[in-house]
């Protein structure tokens, strides 16, 4: 990872570094790779010549410089798994698949390079659609590696035999069976340099065993992605110029940051365009840390609970610079009344993108950094928007996020998440699994730092939370904390995944926010279904804690106010993984909250609203 | 919700006390303007598209057009000069931004070469195979002479004959064969090429075998004839 760490500021103060040795037995893969490590050709490695298919499948990611990749065994992956064996690569064994794609997930989000998955044929490959679809959804940069039965039994419904390229198509940036012995190895390197290049995605090799296990001599290319992908950096100048004057000219100005700025690294530069130009910023849920949310100008996420000043700020602006947003429906709302004021400036990478759900005024189709680079240096003059900024600071205080927390009454999820945010650093890492738990992460962490908020946005995928903050975990820096804020839905649906938090002695703190319900279904029955709680109460939950010390980790449990600071305080002190189970006021609602296909700027505060 | 006592949310201005902007967007996005409020209607169109000539680029155009709802009217494939390019030609109906949708996502998948929509004059042909009952047979082939069709097929209780030509005049010739009674009919959809020496479809630094392969003479009907 000798390139990801360019946007991360250092840490403030030197934490005494409990995790030095958390992982004794890893050995620290020796790079002295060129920062450029396309520029290390293919067969010029130390390592021996490769003499099967499947060495040449590895040999593709130790040149790409894949550090680790998670997955299963099983019976078509098999020589795979054996050409690792003498591998520098850390394989971590996870419980399921899904937490494989999810971890791997995870790790590309927090690092930025493609986190790389495995899995077996059959049940192994449709077990990591879950993952890969959630990578899709959020443009993060995923291979996936599958096995696949012998060619020849291809198309017979052999014994675990599942078309994986026709399955994930629809879910996959690109997909590759891989035919040939001899070009299996560029495959990987091709899906690899696919899954990191452009606009990011998963991508899929499938991998017949023959294939794997033929012999051949033939070394990977390094990884370039195919002649016929292409994308464009730069925009249009001249768009470019016209947006500037549409920006210099605006009086309610406002910038709508996306996932895409996180993923193209133009956190800094959007920062000291905002900053310069004191125009208010609103972020969409991927893009969370990638502007500084105790900053005067941050107005926080936007969108179905976003916060009452982004909603009300996107309403109103008469011009939006949108960066690296698709424009989702959980951000818009109904299109009709969505930003219906405003020109808007569409900088995205992807072309499909512009004007797919809101037309673009100013299309601007090119690499998130260099454009708005473009037009840092396009606007001479900022625009004359202090009446604006006052009226965004109103909204701040009018829809301000405050709640109340009476002490004899159960422990309110704000409350807890604001404690947690304030016993970590400043970059800690926060992942969560789907739901209410996330929303308020969301709300009431302040993230400052890109790369520290991982999540399922787009696919909404509960189960999420801890096999994300494994792979978190391994690509964070021993001095950034991993907290996983769950569910005890989310939790459920994939807390085996502490049997490899705890086998790989992983520092991570899971804190489940237990309510016994799942509870944005009971929220909504409560609001569109005259509270008929169909299949949302639990009723009864396992004890988290207890689970917790059974596989081996450290359990916790908070019942009232009083227990937690100190309680956070302990399992955030433990080196391997903990698990708090969080018995909230199981009636805690997610506000503000703009119904499906509602307007933004009539979003409720409370349940009349609605 | 139980809580009687506690309202559950929070507090600021209710809906009804909020500032509300004066526009819409219509449903495409598109900021109205209730002077000229544009809908864009559905049109046709054909949209020629170069793809690498490999496994599974059939199913991903397919799957592209079903999982985004994008109505499609005929899709054919064939081989092209360069044995590891084939052609598919698309015809679709949709408004202005749904097409645009369609060039866009069809240039994202990876083997996909060049799109290109093409413009109204472009020579357009459909093959149709029509089975029908030969009980008068010297009517069927007068039908079919006056479609320029080609009886293909004859036995003595049904005719199978060949029409070429353009959509509407596949149409035609169908309807005028009703009166006999059709059995089966097969269309191949509409393939078409751009005009003249234009490139039908290929990427921005036209290859020599895409070139030629466009400005070879193609169509045995003068220019006219059908579209």
């Amino acid at each position: 990872m000798s390139e990801r760490a360019t946007s991360v500021t250092p840490p403030e103060e030197q934490h005494d570094d409990q995790n030095q040795d958390q992982n004794p037995d890893a050995q620290q893969p020796q790079r002295d790779t060129e920062p450029d490590e396309f520029s290390a050709p293919a067969g010029e490695t130390r390592a021996e010549p490769v003499t099967t298919g499947a060495e040449s499948v590895v040999r593709a990611l130790e040149n790409a410089g894949v550090e680790y990749a998670f997955g299963v065994q099983g019976g078509a992956i098999m020589p795979i798994y054996d050409a690792l064996y003498d591998s520098e690569i850390r394989h971590v064994t996870m419980a399921h698949e899904q937490g494989a794609a999810h971890a791997a997930d995870a790790y590309g989000i927090v690092s930025g390079e493609p986190g790389v998955c495995l899995a077996t044929s059959g049940p192994g490959a449709t077990n990591l659609v879950t993952g890969i679809a959630d990578a899709d959804m959020d443009s993060d940069p995923m291979l996936a590696l599958t096995g696949q039965v012998p060619t020849e039994l291809v198309g017979n419904d052999a014994f675990q035999e599942t078309d994986t390229t026709g399955v994930t198509t629809p879910v996959t940036k690109d997909n590759t069976f891989a035919a040939d012995p001899d070009g299996v190895g560029t495959d990987v390197s091709e899906a690899f340099a696919l899954a990191r290049e452009g606009r990011p995605g998963p991508t899929l090799v499938d991998l017949p065993k023959d294939v794997t296990n033929a012999e051949t001599d033939a070394e990977p290319d390094a990884p370039e992605t195919p002649d016929t992908y292409e994308f464009t950096e730069e925009a249009d100048p001249e768009i470019v110029a016209a947006a500037a004057e549409q920006i210099e000219t605006a009086n309610r100005p406002v910038m709508l940051l996306g996932g895409g700025v996180i993923k193209g690294e133009a956190s800094e530069t959007c920062r000291e365009f905002a900053i310069e130009h004191e125009i208010p910023v609103v972020t969409t849920m991927p893009a969370i840390g990638a502007f500084p949310e105790d900053h005067e100008l941050a107005m926080e996420m936007a969108g179905m609970h976003g916060t009452g000043y982004a909603n009300m700020a996107i309403t109103h602006c008469d011009t939006m610079i949108a960066v690296g947003t698709r424009f989702d429906d959980r951000l818009t709302g109904g299109i009709e009344t969505f930003a219906p004021d405003a020109e808007i400036i569409h900088v995205d990478i992807d072309p499909a993108e512009i004007s797919k759900n809101i037309h673009a005024d100013y299309p601007l189709v090119g690499d998130a950094d260099t454009v708005v680079s473009q037009l840092a240096h396009a606007v001479e003059r900022s625009p004359q928007a202090t009446k604006w900024r006052a009226q965004c600071q109103q909204w701040k205080s009018d829809y301000s996020m405050a709640y109340d927390a009476p002490e004899d009454e159960p422990v309110r999820p704000e409350f807890v998440v604001e404690a947690l945010d304030e016993a970590t650093s400043d970059r800690a890492v926060v992942t969560t699994g789907v739901g209410q738990h996330q929303m308020w992460a969301c709300q009431y962490w302040t993230f400052t730092e890109p790369r520290t908020w991982v999540s399922s946005h787009g696919l909404g995928a509960m189960g999420y939370g801890l096999p994300a903050a494994i792979g978190a975990r391994l690509a964070a820096d021993d001095d950034q904390e991993v907290v996983c804020i769950d569910g005890d839905g989310s939790f459920l649906m994939t807390l085996q995944g502490l049997s490899v938090a705890v086998r790989e002695n992983l520092d991570i703190t899971v804190a489940v926010l237990n309510n016994e319900y799942i509870g944005m279904v009971r929220q909504w029955q409560d609001a569109f279904f005259e509270g008929r709680h169909s299949a949302s109460e639990y009723g009864w939950t396992p004890e988290f804690d207890t689970i917790a010390e059974a596989f081996g980790a450290t359990g916790f449990r908070i019942d009232d106010y009083d227990e937690v600071a100190d309680t956070i305080a302990a399992a955030l002190s433990e080196d391997g993984p903990s698990v708090i189970d969080v018995h909230i006021d199981p009636q805690a609602n997610v506000y503000p909250m703009v119904p499906s296909g509602g307007d933004n700027g009539q979003f409720a505060l409370a349940e009349d609203q609605l | 919700m139980t809580d009687g006592d506690r309202r559950r949310g929070l507090d600021g201005p209710a809906p009804d006390e909020r500032p509300t902007p004066t526009g819409r967007r219509n449903e495409q996005g598109i900021r109205i303007d209730p002077a000229v409020e544009a809908t864009h209607e559905p049109r046709r169109t054909v949209i020629s598209t170069l793809v690498e000539h490999e496994p599974g680029v059939l199913s991903d155009v397919s799957g592209l057009f079903s999982r985004r709802q994008f109505n499609i009217e005929s899709l054919t494939v064939g081989p092209t000069t360069d044995e590891d390019r084939a052609r598919i030609t698309l015809v679709v109906e949709e408004p202005d931004p749904g097409i645009d949708q369609i060039k866009k996502q069809l240039r994202k998948l990876v083997p996909v070469i060049s799109v290109r929509e093409l413009e109204s004059d472009a020579m357009r042909r459909e093959l149709a195979l029509v089975k029908i009952d030969a009980d008068e047979p010297a009517q069927v082939s007068a039908v079919a002479d006056m479609y320029d069709g080609k009886t293909v097929d004859s036995c003595p209780e049904t005719a199978t004959i060949e029409i070429t030509g353009s959509r509407q005049k596949i149409d035609a010739a169908i309807e005028t064969f009703e009166q006999f009674g059709i059995r089966e009919i097969d269309r191949t959809g509409t393939t078409a090429l751009a005009r003249g020496i234009q490139s039908t479809a290929a990427p921005a630094s036209t290859t020599e075998s895409t070139a030629t392969e466009a400005s070879q003479p193609q169509n045995q009907y003068a220019p006219a004839d059908d579209d």
